[in-house]
């Protein structure tokens, strides 16, 4: 701030390179014209945001393994001892294991993903590489359906999957996602697809290929990073998702990892965090695992078509 | 009887109907296997568009599940005009939304500005500031928030040591519960952060040049370069963020089990929704609800749209 009055009647740049002596001792600027000193201010404020931002989550992940008694008392991150007996006791505090849920959240989001490339990846080819009548239309209903908020649907959709008898089932949940139902995916392979020259899809043809093989052989090959990034994302999103299963999901035995860590709040009251906190940890490990594997691809995802 | 003159010779017409089935048959083929390919999405869409118009026909109804739907015409927005909850769940959502996004907004364009130039490790820290944004909503977070927050957790205890007493239970009142969740949203501000980045590099070095020339402090040169430049970019987060945050539920749900308290202090529209249709079982009152919503956020991205006029460059 203070450099910045400095510098305001003349160009910064011209300030910054007319240095007086005591700052020559400092590195040369680098190529967007800051001073190292700049930089160095710049890197201690986003580590601060960094540390502020990731402290709740590592604060959760000390507090799982520290004795009942020092979680609320021990600010320290490092705890001064260490109680593991939090994951074993938080493990079977519910119903059933924790593992079950672990595994019907996983059975879940696998068809998901497995739904959402297959569905999504076709719609993605046909918009974005094939001519048909009707084809603008239909993509401006896609995009449409990206802006309707789920509510409103709420009430016919469970209505429909309550007379179709998948009521406390995985159908409403895993169905959708093989019906190419979120539009989000469609329009970043659509992105993608569009990318690739067309004079791929040309020399296929003349050497005979149909519109099947060229989208196996040809295009989804070349996708796979719009197929990976979308396979992240909907793990992530499913694992997460609270709502639906909430909705649709009524034995104990089927409840996905969101709903048993709600158990915890009902059944236990707040006397446990401990448990509370090993069972989250747990919970968001695969997520920040997947994350920290596919980050490149997340992030860019997210970059070029504003996906959260 | 104008045939002789008009009629082609056998080789043209050969050539030209030749030319004519075969690019023909070739659309032909190439229509139905776009169709083909479209198919999962075709069932999708009946599970959408169906959905979308009977909703609407449901809330002129009193439906319980049990009973066929009795129309019942205007008694749902009758009700709903003089349903003091749902005004109250109403203005929850908009004080949440008010606040939260341009809260966030502002600080991932600050945070967004401040790694653009000239940082080494760029992609860590992109990529750390944007993990709250992958988890902010988990029930797991939710619930972690709930304990920070709580009467013994650790923000009381962070201002203990800053000298300031304060023993209760941020969750647990009135006054202050909304405002820890506006805080969790305001944390998952990394997602437009991100795509905020990715504007700001798009902005020609050239013009910053050209401003600083001109005499233009690093100020001016945010506000009159980059800011409009990176309007449309400021736009498109606005919209997806209101819109994501007027449909906020599992916060509201997860912290207060379910019931929007303490006194109806997190009872977000969506929740008071779910209430009212999953467990009171007035689906036609919360198909109305949920048409209401439908109507305010077209009604907020349409005010969205008709205001980008005004502030939106668009460079061509």
């Amino acid at each position: 701030m203070k450099t910045d009055q400095q510098s305001r009647p003349v160009a910064p740049q011209r300030t910054t390179t007319k240095a007086p002596p005591r700052r020559s001792t400092l590195p040369a600027l680098d190529r967007f014209g800051l001073s190292s000193r700049r930089v160095f201010v710049r890197h201690v404020a986003a580590c601060g945001i960094g540390i502020i931002l990731l402290y709740p989550l590592l604060w959760m992940l000390s507090s799982s393994v520290k004795p009942d008694g020092l979680i609320f008392t021990d600010s320290s991150l490092w705890p001064s001892e260490f109680d593991f007996s939090h994951y074993s006791d938080g493990w079977v505090a519910l119903d059933h294991p924790f593992g079950l849920y672990l595994v019907n959240s996983l059975i879940i989001v696998v068809l998901s993903i497995i739904g959402n490339v297959i569905s999504c990846g076709m719609a993605a080819f046909a918009f974005s590489r094939l001519q048909f009548v009707g084809r603008k239309a239909f993509f401006a209903i896609m995009l449409g359906t990206l802006m309707l908020p789920s509510h409103v649907l709420l009430v016919p959709q469970y209505v429909i999957f309550s007379n179709l008898g998948w009521l406390n089932t995985y159908l409403p949940l895993v169905v959708p996602a093989f019906l190419a139902s979120n539009a989000f995916f469609i329009f970043l392979m659509v992105q993608f697809m569009r990318a690739l020259p067309k004079e791929l899809d040309d020399a296929a043809r003349i050497d005979g290929c149909g519109n099947y093989r060229i989208f196996l052989s040809i295009v989804a090959p070349l996708c796979v990073p719009a197929f990976a990034t979308t396979a992240i994302f909907t793990f992530i999103w499913t694992w997460n998702e609270f709502f639906s299963p909430l909705l649709y999901l009524t034995s104990p035995e089927l409840y996905t990892v969101p709903l048993a860590l709600r158990q915890f709040m009902n059944a236990e009251g707040l006397s446990s965090w401990g448990q509370i906190f090993a069972m989250s940890t747990l919970s968001l490990a695969p997520v920040i695992g997947f994350f920290i594997a596919g980050q490149k691809y997340l992030v860019d995802g997210i970059a070029t078509t504003g996906i959260k | 009887m104008t045939a002789p003159v008009l009629t082609p010779t056998p080789r043209q017409r050969s050539g030209r109907v030749r030319a004519g089935t075969q690019s023909s048959s070739r659309r032909r083929r190439q229509d139905w296997s776009g169709y083909v390919f479209l198919l999962p999405w075709f069932g999708g869409m009946l599970f959408t568009i169906v959905p979308f118009l009977w909703s609407l026909y449901l809330a002129f109804t009193d439906y319980n599940l049990l009973n066929p739907p009795e129309f019942s015409g205007l008694t749902n927005i009758k009700r709903m005009i003089t349903d003091t909850t749902l005004h109250h769940s109403l203005g929850v959502t908009f004080l949440y939304t008010f606040i939260s996004v341009p809260l966030s907004l502002i600080a991932a364009l600050g945070v967004a500005v401040l790694l653009n130039k000239g940082m080494s490790g760029l992609k860590i820290y992109r990529s750390v500031f944007y993990l709250p944004s992958l988890i902010g909503s988990s029930v797991a977070v939710v619930m972690l928030w709930r304990a920070i927050f709580g009467a013994d957790g650790i923000v009381n205890d962070l201002l203990a040591t800053l000298g300031i007493q304060h023993t209760q239970s941020w969750i647990g009142s009135p006054d202050t519960a909304l405002g820890v969740l506006i805080t969790l949203n305001v944390w998952t501000f990394g997602a437009p952060m991100v795509i905020f980045l990715a504007a700001l590099r798009q902005v020609p070095a050239a013009y910053y040049e050209a401003a600083a020339l001109d005499g233009a402090s690093r100020w001016r040169q945010f506000r009159s370069v980059t800011l409009p430049l990176i309007s449309p970019v400021i736009f498109f987060n606005l919209i997806l963020a209101v819109i994501g945050s007027m449909q906020t539920f599992t916060q509201g749900y997860v912290v207060s089990n379910g019931t929007g308290g303490p006194s109806n202090s997190t009872l977000f529209y969506n929740l008071y929704l779910y209430q009212q249709g999953f467990t009171s079982f007035d689906m036609g009152y919360a198909s109305a609800m949920a048409w209401l919503l439908l109507l305010v956020i077209a009604a907020f991205t349409a005010i969205n749209f008709i205001g980008q006029k005004y502030w939106v460059y668009y460079e061509n």
